[in-house]
Formats: structure tokens, sequence, C-alpha cells
């Protein structure tokens, strides 16, 4: 195949595979939600409510699409596209198989970080251009919260990279051939978790949506499909994360038997689940008590972090 | 009676004849009458200088006397102020009365002796539209601002048929809309600080953290509360006034909706206070049903706390899991009564029908369950470390507080204070169970969920005692005035057919007079005082409602704290809007 070719197939591969996964996770999510929850979850439409994901894009593509009078237009349509694009873009330097990604960037981690910084402005631009007391504030915690678990992702990530000696992701990869990052990295991996979880605003970090508290929050205003790239945007962002996991501190793709990009998938779901299975058991957290735990005890030990593993590798080099 | 005598004679030797008049009421509260510019001092020497003193201003509420027939042993008046005190150290009640004349009385407020009478006296002269001189805002509080007329005068009507058919063109509708416009000077809010321009934040009256159509306004700085400002009313539908027109009997049904979440517990409280105004004595069975049904309802109603308050600070699964079990107490509450949430089960002498057969064991299924899922909760919920970290110390208040304010139940006990009413005051037969009133230290959001946890248990535990002993025996009393009257007295001879009859269609005359009871309900003290004037229906009807005190206070204890902790202080102070409004 000539490799024009090929890398649009690939392209278009992740593509359809990453927004179907988005999808998907509509369903998959209700439905484990309701299996731990002791209820049934969507069990209607389809078998096992296999078309529910269906009949939600129906309802969500034929909702009236509103802009309210008082909102800053322009602004208020690009938000929600900004974290849907961000997110996808984050997809290119994943790979999914030896060979199976989008671009091989030497750089990849860190454009993965400055495409999650920017999604930051998707949420904050939102609220703000919503002109709402309630997406202000929704809005403003983005913004706060960023700052708090901003640092320590990043942090979080570099002793994975001091191991590899790469920011390349299938280099990464490529060195957990012997034994995963998962076990070296431990406490690099729970903080990077963390993060991940306040990255996609999920619970116990869920503070710009904050139902009881801000109504819906950043989001108060949107309706229809706007609203809904919020929604695909929010699973998409749980899928990277999921799909980050696991290459960073779970192999990637590497493992016995199977092929490698089954692998990368399996790996990916079981996070998606853990994600899932953490929305439904923890409660949230405050905004001031997230902005202590990310400064007080997450920087500091993602820095300690640093220092030990530096100082490990070192002493065996 | 050595206390009552005490009092009287301490207030006698204080304020000579000042002091009109006693009165003599079917309830154990001494009850005296003042002349209207003497209230304002004997409340002030009740509350401060009396040893002992009346710390809880428990009630204030009005009588629009101008049509009761029955009242030669009180002073004359069209319209009675009715100040109901408790004393926590003394273990005593005592109610003044003050009579005022003309159609728009006045009387000074108390708001400067006690801050909750704030609310108290809003709601009279919402109610009876009488003036409170000195009251810092004497706004409509249950009714809307553009409403016409004082609800609870006798002139104003009680049904939508006798005031015209209802219309709202566009200009009035506009108009109410308007009238609900916040203007913060009105509530004697500041608009900012020195540097800072506060934001007006209007949570409510639709928000999922209210419980219900509540509306706070909140003067925010950031996300700091500086002050805040409650608007109630939205849940109001004039149970008080519904009282003046149903018979004694077909008003038990709308006592169930008080607090939609207390079901029978609400109908404990009317019948009793009924049952000792018609003079009936409780068989002993249906004393233990009413006691096994109302923990039930004590236990259901602090499970859709426990998840809601949870679902509050942002967990999402223990909703689900107590709803379920809240559905395993509706199923035995439905296969005894035949309803859910309002079953409306008790009646003036005893209960509707007796127990059926069988119905021991899903009991029994029940109690052997529960303690489990209650220890799977405590590890889901209370020992979460991000569930302390969000209640501890946050929506503390101190006992004294408390007191002031009028709170009663888990909220007090949470201050540290040994108090139930079923203990203190047993009622249908509660001193012969065995069960702990459990107490915590801080007064904190924590710390009021504790303590509903541990009644969940305790109530288990009298449910179980209640499962072993019920006692053989009749449900209903004997008493003439039951309703509705037993069947089998009907063929003996005409008389007690015709009593029967009327007993059935106009229902009980019930003789004059007036009665109070107070229970220890869900969310804490909750009493009807009633006023017979020997009629089929109530002369008046007040309810005093735990909800009530307790949403009074809230905007107090949440200034300098953050939205998300109000929510949380919300949660765990646990009213029902249907219980605040009436």
């Amino acid at each position: 195949m000539a490799e024009p070719v090929r890398s649009i197939v690939v392209l278009v591969a992740i593509l359809v595979g990453v927004l179907v996964t988005a999808a998907g996770l509509i369903w998959l999510e209700r439905r484990l939600l309701g299996l731990w929850q002791d209820r049934y979850g969507p069990n209607r439409a389809g078998r096992f409510g296999s078309l529910q994901v269906a009949a939600d894009m129906i309802k969500i593509f034929t909702k009236e699409d509103w802009v309210p009078p008082f909102a800053d237009k322009p602004v208020f349509v690009i938000a929600p596209a900004i974290i849907v694009v961000t997110t996808l873009l984050s997809f290119a330097i994943i790979p999914f198989a030896p060979h199976i990604e989008i671009v091989d960037l030497n750089i990849g981690l860190l454009f993965f970080l400055a495409m999650s910084s920017l999604s930051v402005y998707s949420v904050a631009l939102a609220g703000w251009a919503s002109d709402n007391k309630y997406s202000l504030l929704g809005g403003l915690r983005a913004a706060a919260q960023m700052l708090g678990y901003e640092v320590f992702m990043g942090l979080s990530l570099a002793g994975v990279v001091m191991l590899a000696g790469s920011f390349n992701l299938r280099e990464i990869v490529e060195a957990q051939t012997k034994t995963w990052f998962v076990i070296p990295q431990f406490l690099g991996f729970v903080i990077f978790v963390v993060a991940g979880l306040a990255e996609t605003r999920r619970i116990p970090f869920d503070l710009p949506e904050a139902e009881n508290e801000l109504v819906a929050g950043y989001h108060s205003e949107y309706s229809g499909m706007k609203f809904g790239m919020f929604f695909v945007g929010e699973y998409i962002g749980v899928t990277l994360i999921s799909a980050l996991i696991a290459t960073l501190f779970f192999g990637g793709w590497l493992g016995p038997l199977l092929p490698p990009p089954l692998w990368m998938i399996i790996k990916t779901f079981v996070f998606i689940c853990g994600f899932i299975l953490v929305r439904a058991a923890l409660p949230r957290l405050r905004y001031d008590q997230l902005l202590e735990f990310g400064w007080k005890l997450m920087l500091p030990l993602s820095l300690i972090n640093i220092m030990v593993s530096g100082a490990i590798i070192l002493v065996a080099s | 009676m050595d206390q009552k005598t005490d009092i009287l004679q301490q207030l006698r030797l204080r304020f000579g004849d000042q002091i009109l008049a006693t009165q003599i009421t079917h309830d154990d509260v001494t009850t005296l009458w003042v002349q209207k510019e003497n209230a304002h001092a004997v409340l002030r020497y009740l509350k401060e200088e009396i040893s002992d003193p009346f710390r809880m201003l428990y009630d204030v509420t009005a009588i629009d006397e101008r049509l009761r027939s029955h009242r030669q042993d009180q002073p004359d008046g069209d319209f009675t102020i009715v100040y109901h005190l408790l004393s926590l150290d003394r273990n005593s009640d005592v109610r003044v009365k003050t009579s005022l004349t003309g159609d728009r009385p006045n009387i000074s407020s108390v708001v400067d002796i006690w801050q909750s009478a704030n609310w108290y006296e809003r709601e009279i002269w919402d109610m009876f539209g009488i003036q409170f001189e000195g009251h810092p805002h004497l706004k409509r509080i249950l009714m809307p601002p553009s409403w016409e007329g004082h609800p609870l005068r006798k002139e104003h009507p009680a049904r939508a048929t006798e005031m015209g058919p209802f219309q709202l063109p566009e200009e009035k509708a506009e108009s109410l809309e308007k009238d609900l416009q916040f203007h913060p000077e009105e509530w004697g809010m500041k608009l900012g600080e020195e540097d800072t321009d506060y934001m007006f934040l209007n949570l409510g009256p639709q928000h999922p953290g209210t419980h219900g159509l509540l509306r706070i306004i909140l003067a925010l700085d950031g996300e700091e509360i500086a002050d805040a400002a409650m608007d109630i009313g939205y849940h109001h539908r004039g149970a008080e006034k519904m009282a003046e027109r149903q018979s004694w009997h077909t008003f038990i049904p709308y006592t169930d909706r008080i607090d939609y979440l207390g079901g029978v517990m609400n109908n404990f409280a009317y019948v009793q206070a009924l049952e000792s105004l018609a003079g009936i004595k409780v068989p002993e069975k249906a004393q233990m049903i009413r006691v096994m049904m109302a923990e039930f309802f004590r236990i259901s109603s602090h499970l859709v706390w426990y998840g809601t308050f949870a679902q509050d600070l942002g967990a999402m699964s223990p909703v689900f899991y107590m709803f379920n079990d809240r559905e395993r107490v509706f199923d035995i509450v439905s296969a005894i009564t035949g309803g859910r949430m309002h079953p409306a089960w008790f009646r003036l002498g005893g209960v509707s029908q007796d127990l059926p057969r069988g119905w021991d064991r899903p009991v029994r299924d029940f109690i052997e369950y529960f303690p489990a899922r209650l220890a799977e909760y405590d590890k889901l919920v209370m020992q979460n470390r991000i569930f302390k970290a969000r209640t501890k110390g946050i929506g503390a208040y101190t006992l004294d507080e408390a007191i002031d304010w009028g709170v009663t139940g888990p909220g007090l006990r949470a201050c540290g204070l040994d108090w139930d009413f079923r203990k203190k005051r047993p009622y249908s037969g509660y001193d012969q169970l065995e069960f702990d009133v459990p107490i915590a230290s801080n007064g904190d959001c924590y710390d009021r969920a504790v303590v509903r946890v541990e009644e969940l248990r305790q109530s288990l535990r009298i449910i179980g005692q209640c499962l072993k002993n019920m006692p053989e025996g009749s449900y209903k009393s004997d008493h003439p005035l039951t309703t509705p009257p037993r069947k089998e007295n009907t063929m003996k001879d005409i008389e007690t057919l015709i009593t029967h009859f009327l007993s059935v269609s106009w229902g009980p005359v019930i003789p004059p007079g007036e009665s109070f009871f107070r229970i220890e309900a869900t969310k804490g003290a909750n009493s009807y005082y009633l006023i017979s004037d020997g009629n089929t229906v109530a002369y008046r009807v007040r309810i005093r409602t735990p909800s009530f005190a307790h949403l009074q206070m809230i905007p107090n204890i949440a200034k300098g704290l953050t939205i998300a902790d109000l929510i949380a202080i919300l949660g765990s102070v646990d009213y029902v809007l249907a219980d605040v409004d009436r």
C-alpha cells in the first residue's frame, strides 16, 4: 500500500474508532452505573439497550439548537468545538500498534500536554460566553481547577520520560518491553490517574459542572448538539486518558498471544471502566480542597517522584 | 403540677396583676394571659431572668377569635397572639397569650428577644394582617407579595369556588413576575464591600440542590457567601386553612402531606392532640401499631435524607441503594396499610384496621436484612474521606444557637444535648420501649449525619420490640367519638344507629377546648395545636413544623462559606419544603 493511502486509512480508522468508542461510552457508562447501582440502565432500545446511542444521537441532533439572546454568540458557538478538536488532536500521537499511529511525533507527550491545556479554554469560554451566573462560576472553577492539576500532571510523567529517554510515545512503549512502567513509576501512575480525572472533569473533580451546586455549570445554557459536543468531548477525554495510561504505564500494545491493537484496546477499556467505577463510588471535592490537594499534596509528591527516579537512574547508569 | 404553680407564682410576684388570667387547656401546658403592653416584658423575663429560663421560642401563632363562641374563660379580643415557649432545663412549656382588638391590630415585635421570631411574626402578618412594630422586615412570607387579604382571617374564603374564576392576563403575569424581582436593599443586604461588588445569585426556586421549591438569594464574593436571604412559600397549600373546613376526621389525609416524607408520623401528632381534646383513650395495641408504623416512616424518611445528602455532595450511587431499601419499607407499609407514602392510616381513637394476618414475616425479614446494609452505607458514605472533608466543621452551630433558633430533633442532638421528646415526654407507650438517643458533639454537617444514621438503627430496635411484644386487643377505642365509629354498635338500638349515622356523615362533634400535642417527628418537634369550638370542624389548627425553624437559621450558618458548603448544609439540615410552608 502506498504510504499516503495507508496514512489516510489509519487516520480515518482511528477517528472513526475514537468517535464510535466515545458514543458507545454513553451506553456503556449508563449500563455499568446501572449494574453497580442496583438498577437496569437503558435496556429498551435494541438488545440490552444497545441502540440507545442511536436514539440519543437522533434526539440530540434534532433538538432545537438554541443560542441565548444574551450570549456572546461567536464564542458561545466555538467553545464546544474546542474541547472536541483538542481531545481528538491528542489522539494523533497515540500508537495503537507498532506502525498504527497518525504521527510519530518526537515531542508526543508535550503535544498531549499542550492540547490538554487548550481544552480547558472550551469550558472557561463556554462559561464566560453564556452570560449566566452559574455558567460563569463553572467556567471560573474550570480555570482554577486547571491551575490545580495541570502542573502535577506534567510532572507526574517526567519519570516515564526519564526512564524511556524520550517524549515519543512509540519509544516509550518500546522501552517497556521488559517491565511496564507502572512498576518503577507506580507513584507517577497514581498521580497521573488523579490528574486525568481532573482533566476530564469527572467526579470527584466535576466541579465546573457540579450539578447539585451549579445546576449544570458551564453548559447550563447549551442545548442540542452544542451540548452534545461537551458530552462527546468528555467521553473522548476519558478514552484519551485511558489510552494514555495504557501507553505510558502498561506497555501499550505489548502483550502475549493477541494481536497488538487488541491489547491496546483491551487495556484502554479496562481503564475506561475504572473511570466509570470511580464516578459510581466517590463524592465531589470542594474547589478549594481540590486546589489544596493539588498544590500541597500532589505537586510535592510528583517532585519527590522525579527526584527519586532521577537518583535511581543516575545510580543505575 | 408543682412546676406549673411555681412559674405562675414567680410571674405573679414579678408582674402582679399584669398577668390577667390563666386558662385550662386539655394539654399540660401552663397557659396565661397578659395584656398586649406587657407581653414583651413578660416574654423577656421568661427568657432571660427567671431561673431555668424558657430559652426556646417554640412557636408563635395567632387566632382569629371573632367568630368563636366558647371562650368565656378568656379575656375579650378580636385576635389572640400565642407565644409558646419551651424550657429544656425544666422540661416544661409555657404558653403566653395576649389579646388584640380591632380589625388591623398591632403589637410590638419580639425579634429583639428571639431572632427566630422573625419568620413566625412575618407568617402572622401574612396570615392575619397583624402588624408587628419594630420588626426588621415585615413582608409576606408564604403568600405571594400581590395577594389580597390575609388567608387565615375568618372572612377570607377557604375555597377557590368562593373567589371567582382565576384569570391571568398578560399585565398581571408581568406584574407578578416583577414582584419577585429581588432588591437587596429591601432585605437589608449590602451591595458590596468597600472594593468589591457582590454578585447576587438566585438559587432556586428551581434548583437541583434545594430539594424542592426554595429560593435562596446569595450575595457572593467570588464563591464565598457574604450574605443570604431565603424566600419560602412556593409550597404553601394553606393546610391550616383547609383544617377549618374539613371535618376532624377528613383532615387526617392532609396531615400526611405536611412532611411528605413522614407519612403517618404526621397523623400521629394530629390524632393524639385530637384524642386529648375528645378524651379518648387509645388501646394498647393501637398505640403499638402506631409506634411501629411511625418508626418505619422514620426509617423511610431518614433513608431519603441519607441518599440525597450523599447525592448533594456528588456521590451518585448511595441514593439508589437507599431508595431501594426505602422501597422495602414501603412494601411493608403497603402490606399493612394499602398505601405507600401517605397511607393516612391513623384514626381518631386508633388505627384504620387491624394488622393483617402474617404481618410479622416481612417485618422480621426487614429487621434481619437492614443492619448489614447500614454497615455497608457506613463504609460507602460516612467513612469516605472526601465525604468527611466536605462535611466536618461545615455548617456548625452551637447548642446555644440551636436553642435560640428553635432547633429540635437530630439537629439539636448533634450539638450534644440528649433531647428526644420520645424520652422526655413519652407518648403512645414509648416509655416502655428500649432505645438510645444518639448524640454527637460538634453540631456540624457530619455530626447531624452521624445522629441520623444511628437513629436508623434505634428505630429498627424499636420495631423489633414492637414485633416481639405486639399486644392482643383492639386496634381502635370504643369511645363514641372515634372515627369512623365502630360498626358493631350500630345495630343495637336507634340511639347508637343515629350516633353512627351522624358521625359518619358529618363527622364527630368534638367538645370545645384547646389542646396541643407534640411528637418527635422525623425532622424534629412537630406539633398540632387544635382549637375546637364544639363543632364538626376545627376552629383553628396550628401546625408547628421543625423544618420551618431549621430553615430560618440557614443563612446565619452559611455566611463565609461557599456555595458547595451551602448545598452540604441544606442536605444536612434535612427539611421538607412542604413541611416548611404547610
